[in-house]
């Protein structure tokens, strides 16, 4: 791979570099980050499971221990979720109500001040291991395949950087969350063994899917509506890896999506852009509490 | 900007500009300053002041001042352990002027040296410190960086930069400001590589320079 030849960052030039070698598209994103890095990839692999070993465990600490915050806007959803499945209500089966519960319970470790992996926010941190790592339980997929697929999640979100935002304060919710769904989506579908065509067209779903996406958190904190806007991500996620590994393709090179969320999120008013002053930000909280 | 950036970095939440970048800032502050600080007056700038407490801004400040990273899990508990060490806090509301709205002052004393410092939390943990001791700055805590302090006179630029080329240290950015023609100088250098130790004293030793501080960079732990 020449280097320059990746210097313009965009989801097609990493795409057709792994169409041309026949490699995976994280082994391109991967080698990208040795070259940018100047680390060996062994390096960089080991990195990554010390940051998927921060993501379980505060996954497994907001599933198993009510998170309760200071102002009292969260108040142990995802513990609630995961007794509520275990009596059997899931409406949809374990798996899905456990990946919503894994969304909340990490963006819930991170409302109450615990330990996270911010990706690529601490807002958005609960999108990508509830995605990924429900998926990739339920499919049996080995722990190397699945520090693999981070480093595809991570290339995607370096792409969507350059060419738009991550940004909530720059671009609402949808470079956030929305931007996480699009990472954990394109993850997924390369996990799974889809095709670069689908890696873009489930991270073209992703963003096209809540472009347009708010940010209005109430009283300024990240925990109403972001908490559950995290569960939304999650969902997102893998119904766009799905649909993009089922075959449905997308009108829309992933680039182009890209950049017409960048537009958006510039076109969005302040008020909805992380300042608290519009939207849900302007209702009072109706605490309803037992 | 790299892919451990965006799947990273690890960090204490709710918050990376009103938390993490706090706690580097307190960091920064405590690095400044050359020990650990006995007294500290923290203002609390737009943003900062306003959403602050729910996002623990004053904790992360706090545990920075510590020495605790931004991964660090202790950060809730930063306010016993300030007391617990011995440091006297007090925050206020301030009204920096037109500067980003995630902005702190600190005034810090500490064993035989004191600061003053107003900085920002710009996004996603970054930092850009703006004032020291009433000097123009602009630092971000990435590289090691070098503070000289002295009277404003010709050849103090000359003489660093052929120090540091003698050591093969490339500078990143060097800026220096004073007070006035003639009058107090500071100078900011960010350098690519750690100074050896004895350049540090050879600068000490040099009759030009007051004072002269180094920062280690920050990093983002994790």
């Amino acid at each position: 791979m020449n280097s320059s030849t990746l210097r313009d960052g965009t989801l097609e030039t990493y795409l057709n570099a792994a169409r041309e070698r026949g490699l995976p598209l994280s082994e391109i994103f991967l080698e990208r980050e040795a070259q940018a890095s100047g680390r060996p990839k062994e390096e960089l692999v080991a990195l990554m499971h010390t940051r998927i070993a921060v993501m379980r465990h505060s996954l497994k600490r907001g599933l198993t221990s009510p998170q309760r915050s200071k102002s009292g806007l969260v108040d142990g959803g995802a513990h609630r979720l995961m007794q509520w499945s275990k009596e059997g209500n899931s409406l949809l089966g374990p798996a899905f109500t456990k990946l919503l519960a894994s969304a909340l319970a990490v963006a819930e470790v991170n409302a109450c001040m615990g330990r996270i992996v911010a990706a690529p926010t601490a807002g958005s941190c609960g999108v990508m291991p509830s995605a990924i790592f429900t998926v990739a339980e339920e499919k049996g997929i080995p722990e190397a395949k699945l520090a693999l697929a981070f480093f595809t999640a991570g290339g995607i979100g370096l792409v969507i950087e350059k060419l738009a935002s991550l940004s909530g304060a720059e671009g609402g919710c949808q470079a956030e969350v929305g931007s996480a769904s699009a990472m954990a989506a394109g993850a997924i579908v390369e996990m799974l063994g889809g095709t670069p065509e689908q890696v873009s067209a489930a991270v073209s779903f992703s963003l096209a899917n809540v472009m347009g996406l708010i940010c209005d958190p109430v009283l300024g904190l990240v925990e109403e509506p972001c908490v559950r806007r995290n569960a939304l991500g999650a969902l997102n996620a893998v119904s766009c890896a799905e649909m993009a590994l089922a075959g449905i393709p997308s009108l829309f090179k992933a680039d182009r999506v890209i950049e017409t969320m960048g537009k958006v999120g510039r076109r969005l008013p302040e008020e909805f852009r992380e300042t608290a002053k519009g939207g849900l930000a302007l209702l009072q909280p109706e605490f309803n509490q037992a | 900007m790299g892919i451990f950036d965006v799947i990273g970095p690890v960090m204490v939440g709710p918050s990376s500009s009103h938390t993490a970048g706090a706690v580097r800032i307190g960091l920064f502050a405590r690095r400044l300053l050359g020990s650990g600080p006995k007294v500290a007056n923290i203002g609390l700038h737009g943003s900062f002041a306003a959403t602050g407490e729910g996002h623990g801004t004053p904790l992360a400040l706090l545990a920075g001042l510590l020495g605790l990273q931004p991964d660090d899990e202790r950060i809730p508990a930063a306010a016993e352990l300030a007391r617990e060490q011995g440091l006297d806090y007090r925050f206020e509301t301030v009204d920096l002027g037109d500067v980003h709205p995630n902005s702190v002052s600190l005034n810090l004393d500490g064993e035989g040296s004191s600061l003053e410092i107003m900085a920002s939390s710009i996004g996603g943990g970054r930092i850009k410190v703006w004032r020291i001791d009433g000097f123009a700055v602009n630092l971000d805590g990435e590289y090691p960086t070098l503070l000289l302090a002295y009277p404003d006179r010709p050849g103090a630029v000359a003489i660093v930069s052929a120090i540091l080329a003698n050591a093969a240290i490339n500078i990143a950015t060097l800026k220096a400001h004073r007070t006035e023609r003639g009058g107090q100088a500071l100078m900011a250098v960010q350098l690519d590589e750690v100074p050896p130790i004895n350049m540090l004293e050879s600068l000490r030793h040099l009759p030009h320079f007051e004072q002269v501080r180094f920062i280690p960079a920050l990093g983002f732990g994790g």
